[in-house]
C-alpha cells in the first residue's frame, strides 16, 4: 500500500523529517507516537502534499506510483485521506456542497457516473449515521462554529463518504472527550476492513484502547526511534518519553 | 510640469463646450473653472488619475457623437427578467427603443424647467468638478417618477449603451427620479457599449426616495468595451424610506463611481451593497458617502472586491452623523482578495461623527485566497482551479445572498459565477 524509505523534508530552512522509513500493508493500522515536536504531524502532511513542505531526501511508493508526484487532489482521488489535526473553516461552502463536489470529482477521475442530488444524499444519510453526526450541521457552512469535536467527527464523516484505501489520522484524538472519541473510534472502526489501511498519529495511548494497531511506531525527532506492538503504547504511557529520549542519547 | 498644462489644457477644452444658458448652468459652468479637473493632489482622486485617462484617450473640443445603428437592444437585456424597459444611447434618451407600461410610471426626456424642485438639490456640483462639468454641459437624461403608494412589480431597466463604431463618443447625461410616498420599486441600470472607439460617460444621477417608500437601486457595469465611466449616484431619503444598494462592477476600464445615501429622515434604512470582480487592467474606484442628517436611522455597507491581473481598485467610504443624528446605527465593511501581485487595492473608511449616542463600526481587510482552506479542498479530491472557485464564489456569496428579487439574483450570479470560473 504504502513504502516510505528514507524520507528527508523541511519546511522553510527548518530540517524535521530525519530519515523515516515505513511500510504500511493492505488491512493494517499502524500507530505513530512520539512527544511533541518529532515529526508526527509533518509525516501526515507532506504524505498529503501540503505545499509548505519540501521533500529534501527519499522516496514514498503508495500503490506503485511514486506518491510525490501526485498533485495533493490527485493523492485523495486515487484513495489517500488525511483527517486534520485542526479541521479548516469555510465560511460559505456548506459541508454538503463541498463533499458532493468531492465525491463526484473522484467518482469522474474513477471513470465512474457522478451522483445525482438524490443518490448523494441517500449515501450520505447513510453515512451519516456511522459518527452520529447532527444533519444540519452539515447544511451550514464547513466547520464554521463548529465545537472541537463536531469537526472532528465531520472529519471522519468526509472519510466515510470517500471511503479510503489509505487513512491518516492527524491526532484526530485530541481534545476530545471520552464520548466524541468512542464514537470518531467507532467509525474508524467500522470502515475498516482487510482491504485499507490506516496511520493513526497520536500523543496519546487512550485512542488506542478503541482502535488496536498492529504496529506502533515512535517517533523523535524526525525519526522512528522505536517499533513494536500495542504493547509498545502502553509501555510509553507508563513511562512516557522521557526513558526514550535517554535511550536515543545513549546510542 | 508638463502634467500640470495637460490638465490646464484639458480643462480649457471640456469648458469652452459647457452651457450658460440657464442660471444652474452658469454656476455650474462658474465652480467648474474653479475647481478644474481633479490632478494627483485632488483628494477625492488620489487613486484615480481620471484626467490624465481622459486627456489620453479623448478629444474635448466638440461635443457632437457619431450617430448610432442600434436599432434593438437584445445584446444588452437582462435575461430571464421581465422589466419595464428604458434605453439611452450614448446618452440620449430613446423613446423608439424603450418599453414602458402602466400609468403608475411616467418615464420621459429629462426637462431641466420642468424640474426645477429636485434638480440639482442633492448632487453637490460645488465640490466635485465631475458632477460640475455634469449640472453645466449635460445633453441627453431621463426623469422617472413613480406615484404615491404604488408597488411597482416589475424593476425599470435602464440600458445605458454607447456606441463607439464610428468614431469617440462623451455621453453627459443627466437623470432624475422620484419615488412617491408609500411605494416601492427598483431600478435596475447596465452599462454596455460597442464598437473599438473609445467611449466615455459622465452621469449623474439624482434620486428621491420619498416619505416611508422603499426603492432597490442596482447598477451592472460589466462592459466589455473600451469604456471610461464617471458616474454619482445620489440619493436623497425621506422619513422611514427604505434603499437598498447593489454596485457589480465586473469589468469595464476605468470606473469611478460615487454613491451617496443622504439620510434625511428619522427611521430610514438603508443598505450599500458592492462587488467588484476585477482583471486585466480595470481600474475601479467605488468612493461611497453615507450621510446621516437626522436621529433613529440604520446603515449598513457591505463591499467586496476580487481582483486579479493588473487591477487596480479603489473603496473610500465615507459615513457622516451630523450633531441631532442621534441614535444612529451606522456600519461599514470592506474586504478584498488579491490574486496576483500585480493587483492592487486602496481602502479607506472614513468616519466623520458629531453625535454622541451613535453606534457606528467599520472594518476592512485584504488578504490572499487562504492557502490552508485550498490545501483542505484539495485534501478532499477537489481540483485545484475548482477550490478555488468554490472560495471565491463563497466570498462573494455573501453580497449576492441579499438580492431581493430571485430572477435577478440568478441573472447576476451567473455572470459573477462565469468570471470566476465557477464549474461545481
Amino acid at each position: 500500500m504504502l513504502r516510505i524509505k528514507n524520507l528527508h523534508a523541511k519546511v522553510g530552512d527548518n530540517q524535521i523529517l530525519n530519515g523515516i522509513t515505513l511500510e504500511v500493508k493492505p488491512g493494517e493500522i499502524h500507530a505513530i507516537m512520539g512527544p511533541n515536536g518529532s515529526g508526527k504531524s509533518t509525516l501526515a502532511s507532506v504524505l498529503a502534499g501540503r505545499e509548505e513542505y519540501e521533500v529534501t531526501d527519499g522516496e514514498a511508493s503508495y500503490l506503485g506510483k511514486n506518491l510525490f508526484e501526485l498533485s495533493p487532489e490527485d493523492r485523495a482521488r486515487e484513495g489517500l485521506f488525511l483527517a486534520f489535526q485542526y479541521p479548516v473553516e469555510i465560511p460559505g461552502v456548506s459541508t454538503i456542497n463541498f463533499m458532493k463536489t468531492a465525491v463526484n470529482q473522484i467518482r469522474k477521475h474513477r471513470g465512474q457516473e457522478t451522483l445525482d442530488a438524490v443518490t448523494f444524499l441517500s449515501l450520505m444519510k447513510e453515512k451519516i449515521k456511522l459518527v452520529e453526526i447532527d444533519q444540519t450541521l452539515l447544511n451550514r457552512s464547513l466547520n464554521e462554529g463548529f465545537s472541537g469535536g463536531e469537526k472532528k467527527r465531520n472529519e471522519i464523516f468526509q472519510m466515510a463518504m470517500l471511503e479510503p484505501k489509505l487513512a491518516i489520522l492527524d491526532e484526530t484524538d485530541s481534545g476530545l472527550d471520552i464520548d466524541a472519541l468512542r464514537i470518531v473510534a467507532n467509525g474508524v472502526n467500522k470502515l475498516r476492513s482487510k482491504n485499507n489501511s490506516t496511520i493513526l498519529v497520536t500523543h496519546y495511548q487512550r485512542l488506542l484502547e478503541y482502535i488496536v494497531p498492529d504496529f506502533v511506531h515512535v517517533m523523535y525527532k524526525g525519526k522512528i526511534v522505536k517499533s513494536g506492538t500495542k504493547e509498545l503504547a502502553l509501555e510509553l504511557e507508563a513511562k512516557g518519553y522521557d526513558w526514550l529520549k535517554d535511550e536515543v542519547a545513549v546510542a | 510640469m508638463s502634467e500640470i498644462t495637460e490638465v490646464k489644457n484639458s480643462t480649457g477644452d471640456v469648458y469652452s463646450t459647457l452651457s450658460s444658458s440657464t442660471p444652474l448652468r452658469e454656476s455650474a459652468k462658474a465652480a467648474f473653472q474653479q475647481l478644474g479637473l481633479p490632478h494627483v493632489k485632488t483628494e477625492e482622486y488620489r487613486h484615480t488619475p481620471i484626467t490624465r485617462a481622459l486627456e489620453k484617450n479623448f478629444n474635448f473640443d466638440s461635443t457632437q457623437n457619431p450617430l448610432s445603428s442600434i436599432q434593438n437592444i437584445k445584446d444588452f437585456e437582462i435575461a430571464g427578467v421581465d422589466t419595464h424597459v428604458v434605453v439611452m444611447i450614448n446618452g440620449e434618451f430613446s423613446e423608439n427603443l424603450s418599453r414602458i407600461s402602466g400609468s403608475d410610471i411616467i418615464i420621459k426626456k429629462l426637462d431641466e424647467n420642468e424640474q426645477r424642485e429636485h434638480l440639482a438639490k442633492y448632487a453637490n456640483f460645488k465640490t466635485d468638478a465631475l458632477v460640475a462639468w455634469n449640472t453645466a454641459g449635460w445633453h441627453g437624461g431621463v426623469y422617472i417618477h413613480i406615484a404615491e403608494n404604488k408597488v411597482i412589480d416589475r424593476p425599470i431597466a435602464i440600458y445605458n449603451i454607447q456606441d463607439a463604431s464610428l468614431g469617440e463618443v462623451k455621453s453627459i447625461t443627466r437623470n432624475l427620479i422620484v419615488v412617491g410616498k408609500n411605494s416601492e420599486a427598483a431600478i435596475v441600470e447596465k452599462f454596455d457599449s460597442i464598437g473599438a472607439h473609445p467611449n466615455f460617460s459622465n452621469q449623474v444621477t439624482e434620486v428621491v426616495v420619498s416619505e416611508n417608500a422603499g426603492l432597490n437601486f442596482y447598477s451592472i457595469q460589466a462592459d466589455h468595451g473600451n469604456r471610461y465611466q464617471f458616474g454619482q449616484t445620489t440619493i436623497w431619503q425621506a422619513n422611514h424610506s427604505r434603499v437598498n444598494t447593489y454596485t457589480f462592477t465586473l469589468d469595464g476600464k476605468f470606473v469611478r463611481n460615487n454613491l451617496q445615501l443622504l439620510l434625511d429622515g428619522e427611521g430610514c434604512e438603508s443598505h450599500m451593497y458592492g462587488l467588484y470582480l476585477l482583471h486585466g487592467d480595470t481600474w475601479a474606484d467605488n468612493h461611497t458617502v453615507v450621510d446621516h442628517r437626522k436621529p433613529n436611522s440604520f446603515s449598513n455597507e457591505l463591499y467586496k472586491g476580487v481582483l486579479e491581473g493588473n487591477a487596480k481598485g479603489i473603496f473610500n467610504g465615507k459615513i457622516f452623523v451630523r450633531p441631532h443624528a442621534q441614535k444612529t446605527n451606522a456600519f461599514q465593511t470592506n474586504r478584498n482578495i488579491l490574486l496576483s501581485d500585480k493587483a492592487t487595492i486602496n481602502t479607506k473608511p472614513q468616519l466623520e461623527i458629531w453625535a454622541d449616542d451613535v453606534k457606528c463600526s467599520h472594518g476592512c481587510t485584504t488578504g490572499q485566497l487562504d492557502e490552508e482552506a485550498l490545501f483542505y479542498l484539495r485534501s478532499r479530491g477537489i481540483e485545484k482551479n475548482t477550490a478555488r472557485a468554490m472560495m471565491l464564489y463563497a466570498f462573494v456569496a455573501e453580497v449576492l445572498d441579499n438580492i431581493p428579487n430571485e430572477k435577478l439574483r440568478v441573472f447576476i450570479d451567473t455572470m459573477v459565477s462565469e468570471r470566476l470560473h465557477k464549474n461545481f
